[in-house]
């Protein structure tokens, strides 16, 4: 049986770029075929009926032509667009940051309905909070976090937390230590066998149990002191950094933010 | 060199390669643009080859308003019949072209050459911002416009713009969001709608 012509999908619009005269090729994260890419013809057309609707960081459903190459937009209509995301520059950077991840860890063509699933959530969570509350501020940390770590798990990258990954003895509650390359804790009478490793707190470590269990109600309850907080994101940003081999760009945007106090 | 031009004359091949590397050229049609050119008077050639020349040594960046130019400053930033209490900013020198062409502006303009774009690595520090900032520095302006485009990637190169001009005290503004002429009210994103609601206005 050939596949139809035309087909119809849900979507999590990644990134956009311009693409020929007036088109935009778009990245898409679809709850059955995971990532794909597809054209919209004339987005860039200030008249375009279809560009509004297939912005970046916009849920949205899509009627797709099956191309030769690329398949092509031909209906679209947005479910969410986020406005709220795109009326304040921290949540479209922190948008922007998660989108980056996702985009980064899968392939294209690969079902992968979690992922899915995690950055729509993920979306909806950003775009629910507000930022004048110094408590929605610890939560949006916590969200990005848990996200981070989902991801891992759900692309099969997911941190060993409970036993030391070189002599398998279960993790005691003193600092230990986190081995990117080994893709966990290391206790410390086995911090040597990797190459590079990070000291980890006794606390950082229970955050991450909790959040790789899933367990976002009780994590977005938790008030971190910033040093732990930011002890987390380097954690676990530095394990990304070594299975990418490469920076997040959006961090940059993200630390410039923070560094100017904007 | 291109596979299947070897065998032609040196200067010929090596104008075929030349074309090729632009954007949107094959090499059939490089080929072609060649033996066109070989076939055109040379007078016309000549004044193709001296364009080109043209642009690359005389056009530079005008250190105002960072647009291209022959001269600098640039024509609208040395013309004094122009509002210099206002500056439009724009992202690209095209973008002048389009507001030029409405009549409705007398102000200057700043070229930021970009947008930012987290995903893309691209940051404050790739655009014209400084230059900017340097503009508004000796108080003679009054107005800064933020002419973005409305996509993602303007609308945050906006907001982070309007928060590094908001300690000069001036008015800043952004281009209104709303209908296009000749638009459909059926086909217009929430987006769109919405911010055209909001900037409604009473007739």
């Amino acid at each position: 049986m050939t596949a139809p012509k035309i087909y119809t999908t849900e979507a999590i619009v990644l990134k956009h770029a311009n693409f020929g005269e007036a088109d935009r090729m778009l990245t898409l994260y679809t709850p059955n075929m995971g990532k794909l890419r597809a054209v919209v013809r004339g987005a860039r057309r200030s008249k375009s009926k279809l560009g509004g609707h297939v912005e970046p960081v916009t849920h949205c459903s899509l009627v797709l032509a099956r191309g030769r190459n690329l398949d092509t937009v031909t209906q679209s209509q947005t479910i969410e667009s986020f406005l709220s995301i795109r009326n304040d520059l921290w949540l479209t950077a922190r948008a922007l940051y998660l989108i980056e991840l996702a985009d980064a860890f899968t392939p294209e063509h690969a079902e992968n309905y979690p992922v899915y699933k995690l950055l729509l959530d993920a979306l909806h969570g950003l775009a629910k909070v507000r930022r004048e509350e110094a408590a929605s501020w610890m939560q949006h940390l916590m969200l990005l976090r848990y996200f981070e770590l989902q991801l891992l798990g759900h692309v099969g990258y997911q941190p060993q937390l409970r036993d030391c990954i070189n002599c398998r003895s279960p993790i005691q509650p003193v600092e230990n230590f986190f081995s990117p390359s080994g893709g966990g804790i290391l206790c410390p009478k086995c911090a040597h066998t990797e190459p590079v490793v990070r000291p980890i707190s006794v606390n950082a470590l229970k955050v991450m149990r909790l959040l790789q269990r899933g367990d976002y109600a009780t994590a977005s309850r938790l008030r971190l002191v910033p040093e732990l907080s930011r002890e987390l994101e380097r954690t676990i940003q530095g394990y990304v950094r070594y299975l990418l081999e490469r920076e997040i760009k959006a961090t940059g945007f993200l630390d410039r933010l923070r560094r100017e106090g904007m | 060199m291109i596979s299947g031009f070897g065998s032609a004359a040196e200067p010929v091949s090596r104008l075929i390669e030349e074309f090729h590397k632009l954007p949107g050229i094959g090499p059939k049609s490089a080929a072609r643009l060649t033996y066109h050119l070989l076939r055109m008077p040379e007078n016309q050639a000549r004044s193709l080859a001296e364009a080109i020349v043209a642009v690359k040594e005389r056009i530079v960046l005008c250190s105002l308003c960072q647009n291209l130019t022959d001269t600098d400053p640039c024509a609208i930033c040395g013309s004094t019949e122009r509002d210099r209490t206002m500056i439009c900013v724009v992202e690209e020198p095209l973008d002048i072209l389009a507001l030029e062409r409405t009549g409705g502006y007398n102000g200057l303009y700043h070229v930021l050459h970009g947008v930012i774009s987290p995903i893309e690595g691209i940051g404050p520090d790739e655009l014209k911002i400084g230059e900017l900032l340097a503009r508004l520095r000796d108080g003679s302006v009054a107005e800064v416009i933020l002419a973005t485009n409305p996509s993602l990637e303007g609308e945050a190169t906006g907001m982070y713009l309007q928060r590094l001009i908001s300690p000069f005290g001036l008015r800043v503004t952004c281009l209104a969001r709303g209908l296009p002429v000749g638009g459909d009210l059926e086909y217009a994103d929430e987006v769109t709608l919405a911010r055209a609601l909001e900037g409604r206005r009473a007739l």
